[in-house]
């Protein structure tokens, strides 16, 4: 059975938590007690009827708001798949709880409510899904109850989704006319659409192609921590742990070692009950070599003939999640894999508008959700390969030295 | 490329030993919270996993109430010994000795809510400055928000509000003196998860996971098992009945469900049909419906 991690995103009131409610409710992931908790409250605060919505808000402070104000996330599964849902808000101020929830994710599902249609929120989702280089789009066209289940009105919104995906870099995007108050369309097909063909949501989420989202053919290994048993046994045993970032490694394999450039075969593959023959990602694993090499935390084993770049100088896409401003000319600390820099923010290129598209060259004021291009000096070489290449060995944090938080998110070009 | 796929209890597991190999890598002094329960039992698999053929680099620290069940106790012992690990145990007892903590009194008495003094009193003693716990998101309504790396100031305090944002697997765990961290490496399994992977894993667990016989009472819409902490009151009748636990907690509040699976497949069997979740068979977070996020501001796992 696969996993598939997606995230949702929709303004207030397009009727996401009620469409998530519905998968866990439908895939039969709600257990009688839960159910009972949500009757109780929901009679408490007088609803009537029990609330779905309810189910995915969290936090009591955004249950006493009404609103959902974080990232949080679920878990359902069916015979086919297991899912994890990353459920982030829509409010304008919570940017970064979207690109956070969505920097995981294999699929974002987008909902427009049938009445409104395309609204400035759906531009700056879809633009962060795209940014995110989230491999499949799902755009729900929800409420269609409210529209008459009409197809023109469904059309409509394809036609103007069409024209806004032409100036992003979307790669798969399929729309589905549903709603999530009645399930037309969600888990059962709808009886009320028979124009419409297409697979149903659920349908969809089982389905979609995901062994082709990794990459499998550079080389990566980030060494996390390095193992030294202190037993007589293993005395001469040095383990290099880490996680495939991507692509295959296999014993005999030619690698070389960064920043050293020194190289080496791989003599075993290691875990805890077997060695294996190869590895790839997203594995877990120790690789050992046959060279006596110093290596460290922050090293990369790579595939002799394919390396990634490096550099001290990057260009990269920039989301800001700090509370203050980005500093021109600033000093942060530079997540890359399992390395760190210090660095600085030489240069905003420009900001984007993430409702337009518009690149402002003028502005340097970067706050908290804005995005931006900016080249950043490290204080050593990184090695990395551009995120649309490489969503691991292509994304970098920036944490505050001061308070420590992480500052932003970055996406190497 | 079907053979490049991994299965999803794999990409789990490889996600949490990574989790685990980070905050060795991370922190000075990390530790790994061990309730004897099946999901600190698969994160500490998981642990010697990580680090093998080397020992797992960070003691096992487990709080004990004085109200476990003996069957915890005794698995406890014998799983730290399987797995190599030094086992650090704080007692709630000492914690009430020492005036530290006042007991609760009356029938429904749980040292449950002590537990967090006691806890955040080894975690002191100690300088952990990241515990490992086996929450998942899955389990309830405010775990669903909490990070992998979470932050706590220096009075063990979770602010929901003021979370690091965390994106791609980049955790952050840096921190100031006096700060730290609890750390949750199976975030992102589900109950079925974990028993699948028991199965997958051939992992030993606690006797009470499987049906038994035992002499209970009826409490509060729960089951408990009578037991010196749990004496019978004048109406009820202590009988004997065939079941199992869900979860291994406190035997104040922990209720035992009617059952006789004995084995895995029958255990797994049973949730698969089952309509009620595991934590719904302790009374603790019955309280009150928002019971969790108060703890958790406060400093419990
Ligand atoms: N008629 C209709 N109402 C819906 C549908 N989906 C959601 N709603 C209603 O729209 C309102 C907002 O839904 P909610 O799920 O809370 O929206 P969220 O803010 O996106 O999470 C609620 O009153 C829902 O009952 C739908 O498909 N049809």
């Amino acid at each position: 059975m696969e996993l598939l991690r997606f995230s949702t995103a929709g303004s207030v009131d397009d009727g996401k938590s009620t469409l998530i409610g519905r998968l866990l409710y439908d895939s039969k992931s709600i257990f009688q007690d839960q159910l009972d908790a949500l009757e109780a409250y929901s009679n408490q605060k007088g609803y009537g009827v029990v609330d779905l919505a309810l189910l995915t808000d969290g936090l009591r402070a955004e249950r006493e708001q009404g609103i959902t104000i974080d990232v949080a996330y679920r878990y359902f599964a069916t015979p086919k798949r297991k899912f994890i849902i990353a459920d982030t808000p829509g409010h304008i101020q919570y940017t970064r709880n979207m690109v956070t929830g969505s920097s995981n994710s294999n699929l974002s599902l987008i909902l427009i409510d049938a009445r409104n249609g395309i609204v400035e929120q759906t531009n700056r989702h879809s633009f962060i899904a795209s940014l995110l280089n989230i491999a499949h789009l799902v755009v729900c066209v929800n409420k269609m109850d409210l529209v008459g289940y009409d197809e023109n009105k469904f059309n409509e919104i394809v036609d103007g989704y069409k024209v806004l995906a032409s100036k992003l870099d979307i790669k798969d995007v399929t729309f589905i006319p549903i709603s999530a108050l009645n399930g037309d369309n969600v888990v059962d097909r709808s009886t009320n659409m028979s124009w419409y063909n297409g697979p149903t949501l659920m349908y969809l989420l089982e389905h979609v192609h995901l062994s082709s989202d990794i990459n499998h053919i550079d080389g990566r290994f980030p060494v996390q921590y390095v193992i030294r048993p202190k037993e007589d046994r293993y005395h001469d045993y040095r383990g290099y742990a880490g996680r495939v970032a991507s692509g295959i490694f296999r014993v005999g394999d030619k690698v070389m070692v960064l920043p050293s450039g020194f190289t080496s075969t791989i003599k075993s593959i290691d875990s805890y009950d077997k060695t294996m023959e190869e590895c790839f990602a997203p594995q877990s694993v120790t690789i050992v070599l046959n060279d006596d090499i110093d290596i460290s935390r922050g090293d990369m084993i790579v595939r002799e003939n394919n390396v990634p770049q490096s550099s001290q100088d990057l260009e990269m896409m920039m989301c800001w999640f700090g509370d203050t401003p980005m500093q021109p000319n600033g000093r942060y600390i530079l997540r890359h894999t399992t390395k760190e820099s210090k660095c600085v923010i030489k240069d905003i290129r420009y900001r984007i508008d993430v409702n337009t598209y518009h690149r402002n060259e003028e502005e340097k004021q970067i706050k908290m959700n804005d995005i931006c291009r900016v080249h950043v000096r490290t204080q050593v070489p990184i090695f990395f390969d551009s995120y649309r290449k490489n969503r691991i060995t292509g994304s970098v944090i920036l944490i505050d030295e001061a308070t420590n938080n992480t500052v932003a998110a970055g996406m190497i070009m | 490329m079907q053979l490049y796929n991994l299965d999803h209890l794999r990409d789990l597991e490889a996600e949490s030993i990574y989790i685990i190999r980070e905050t060795a890598a991370q922190f000075e002094r990390p530790a790994l919270l061990f309730s004897g329960g099946k999901d600190s039992i698969v994160m500490s698999h998981m642990a010697r996993k990580a680090f093998y053929p080397a020992k797992i680099p960070f003691p096992c620290v487990h709080i004990d109430t004085g109200h476990n069940f003996p069957e915890t106790i005794e698995y406890r012992d014998m799983w730290m010994k399987e797995i190599g690990a030094n086992l650090i145990v704080g007692h709630v007892q000492d914690s009430i000795d020492t005036g530290r903590v006042k007991e609760e009194k009356g029938p429904n008495a749980s040292r449950n809510a002590l537990q967090t003094v006691t806890l955040l009193d080894t975690i002191a003693a100690n300088k952990f400055d990241a515990c490992m716990g086996g929450a998942r998101r899955d389990e309830e309504k405010a775990r669903a928000k909490e990070r992998i790396f979470s932050h706590r100031d220096e009075f063990g305090q979770w602010d929901p509000k003021n979370q690091r944002p965390e994106l791609w697997m980049l955790l952050n765990g840096k921190k100031s003196v006096g700060e730290n961290f609890r750390v949750f490496p199976i975030s992102n399994w589900t109950e079925m998860d974990v028993w699948m992977y028991i199965v997958a894993e051939n992992i030993p667990i606690p006797s009470i996971y499987f049906s038994h016989q035992r002499e209970v009472i009826d409490r509060d819409g729960m089951m408990l098992a009578t037991s010196d902490f749990i004496i019978p009151g004048p109406n009820e009748m202590p009988r004997k009945e065939i079941v199992r636990y869900r979860t291994v907690g406190d035997m104040t509040c922990t209720g035992a469900v009617f059952s006789t699976a004995s084995t895995l497949q029958e255990v797994i069997d049973e949730i698969s049909a089952s309509r009620t979740t595991e934590r719904g068979t302790r009374s603790d977070d019955k309280r009150s419906e928002a019971a969790m996020e108060d703890r958790k501001k406060a400093g419990y796992f």
